[in-house]
């Protein structure tokens, strides 16, 4: 317990803006170098692993085609995202309004987050038929679905004490108080759950792919490219998959700062 | 329905038609008999016994005592927040659960409860808006309630843009919102800086008398239930229970002037003694 803090210790000076945002950009242009060298002037690099080079022409020459099944990607990623968060948000709700509706719901849940979703691809492909995105979109929806549920139903439960006492003592009835209370004081959690889901079902719509299915799409691609040696393509493809991840986590972050700064809790 | 209406023992006896209609004549507040115990692991935990007390119309009645001594529960029974174990409640003849239902009394609370996403105008309205009042009416409601608590430049700003004194003047303004003529308070300016208290505590003695709403008050500051207050109720814990009532009749003029004068030292001093004389004194105390 000593009463006054006579000296902090040196503290570390943070880089300079400019340094953070150039610093990481060095070392991308530095492993580029590396990645160049390796394949293009040493020629010693497998043969699935191209040349940027390469990659990067197949981007311009093929932009269309990846163009095309990043659509159809992104279209079941985003379908079943949209799909899986409204049902968790919907399901979170009636849990946190009934005790006996979340233990039925509770271990459900659990069970699946622990299925390997994606595995069961091949079982809708044959239920829906092999020409209907629907297995993909399905699979991509219950992989958005855990962590929206999770987290809107914590945020469902963390109406404080004080703002539950002000809407009884202006007698606001269940609906009422949902509406005004309960609902807002979860958004935070939703938009959370929602950036977790969104990489999630962008994950689980590509790698849905893999295992049969429409012949196109980014994950459908990547796998028959690379089968026919044209790997350099297949690389490219897989960028294409990358930026669908990016815009997903970007647009999500971007709507979660958003929302924390009108809502500060 | 008119039958109901006589459950108001005394003051109540003549039966309106309307069941949520105030008994003018009835007390704001009066309880009788009110008790409340807890159910802990270690048995029984009586919070509060046998309350007796009535507060007239246009009354502010201070209610201070040590930690546990029941305040806070006595003001959560009168709100009906929390249901009394014994005893009967009733504002201006109604039973304390009907007063709720019809806004009958606002409350403000130590923290000031605001939502965060709503503007102060917003908070302000909230009441009216689960009522049902059209848009108009409402904004009309704001505007004077924000004027009365002198915040009309911050009524689009966000509650965190505000002080923790300017966050409690939206909290009254919004528990007067529906035009109560009771106002409940909870050591509503407990958690603020001596200089802001002071401040507010004029400001609340003025919206009170502008008002003519009836004040039940719960502090444990002696100078500021003496300051507001027309009577102090003293309490006392282990069991919580009113041991004594201070009168402390300072008139209609409660400004800082009065904060210098002999009489409100006299009564600071009444209040004092009336708190110590408790069982509950420690010893090396006066």
């Amino acid at each position: 317990m000593s009463p006054v803090v006579v000296a902090r210790p040196p503290r570390r000076t943070a880089p300079p803006a400019w340094a953070r945002i150039v610093a990481p950009i060095v070392v991308g242009l530095l492993l580029l170098a590396v990645w160049i060298l390796w394949v293009d002037v040493l020629g010693t690099a497998p043969r699935a692993l191209p040349s940027p080079i390469a990659i990067g022409q197949e981007l311009v020459l093929r932009g269309e085609i990846i163009g095309k099944a990043m659509a159809v990607t992104a279209t079941n990623a985003l379908l079943g995202l949209v799909a899986g968060a409204l049902l968790a948000v919907v399901l979170a709700a009636l849990a946190a309004a009934s005790r006996p509706l979340d233990g039925m719901l509770a271990p459900l849940v659990a069970a699946l987050a622990v299925i390997p979703i994606v595995a069961l691809t091949p079982i809708f492909n044959t239920m829906f038929g092999a020409s209907s995105q629907f297995g993909r979109q399905a699979v991509a929806g219950i992989a958005a679905f855990v962590p929206v549920f999770v987290n809107v139903l914590r945020g469902l439960r963390q109406t404080r004490p004080v703002h539950r006492d002000v809407l009884r003592s202006v007698a606001a009835s269940p609906w009422q108080t949902f509406r005004v209370l309960t609902l807002p004081t979860a958004v935070p959690y939703l938009l959370t759950g929602l950036r977790i889901a969104a990489s999630l079902a962008v994950i689980a719509a590509l790698v849905a792919e893999y295992f049969g299915g429409p012949a196109d799409g980014v994950g459908t691609a990547i796998a028959s490219y690379a089968k026919s040696g044209r790997a350099a393509l297949a690389w490219a493809f897989v960028a294409g998959g990358i930026a669908i991840g990016l815009v997903f986590f970007l647009a999500t972050t971007l709507l979660e700062r958003l929302v924390a700064r009108r809502l500060p809790v | 329905m008119s039958t109901e209406s006589t459950t108001g023992s005394g003051a109540t006896t003549r039966a309106t038609g309307v069941p949520s209609a105030a008994d003018p004549a009835a007390p704001a507040l009066r309880a009788t008999g009110v008790g409340k115990s807890f159910t802990a692991r270690k048995g029984e935990v009586v919070a509060l016994t046998g309350v007796e007390l009535e507060v007239a119309p246009g009354e502010f009645v201070s209610l201070i005592g040590p930690s546990g001594c029941g305040k806070s529960t006595l003001l959560r029974l009168i709100a009906d927040l929390d249901a009394p174990t014994s005893g009967e409640l009733t504002i201006f003849g109604k039973p304390a659960h009907q007063a709720r239902l019809d806004q009958d009394y606002g409350i403000a609370f130590q923290q000031a409860g605001l939502l965060p996403w709503r503007s102060v105008g917003a908070n302000i309205a909230l009441p009216l808006e689960l009522h049902g009042v059209e848009r108009a009416a409402r904004a009309a409601r704001v505007a004077e309630l924000a004027e009365l608590v002198g915040l009309t430049e911050f009524v689009d700003r966000h509650p965190d843009e505000l002080s923790g004194g300017m966050q409690q003047r939206v909290a009254i303004a919004r528990s007067l919102a529906a035009k109560p003529r009771l106002l409940l308070m909870d050591e509503p300016f407990g958690a603020l800086d001596e200089m802001t208290r002071e401040y507010l505590q004029s400001e609340l003695a003025r919206i009170a008398a502008e008002t003519g709403a009836a004040v039940v008050f719960v502090t444990h500051s002696i100078p500021e239930a003496v300051f507001l207050s027309d009577r102090v109720v003293v309490m006392s814990p282990r069991p919580g229970r009113i041991t004594d009532v201070v009168a402390t009749p300072l008139g209609a003029r409660r400004d800082d002037g009065l904060r210098e004068s002999p009489e409100y030292y006299a009564h600071v001093t009444a209040v004092r003694e009336a708190l110590h004389g408790t069982p509950t004194h420690r010893p090396g105390e006066p």
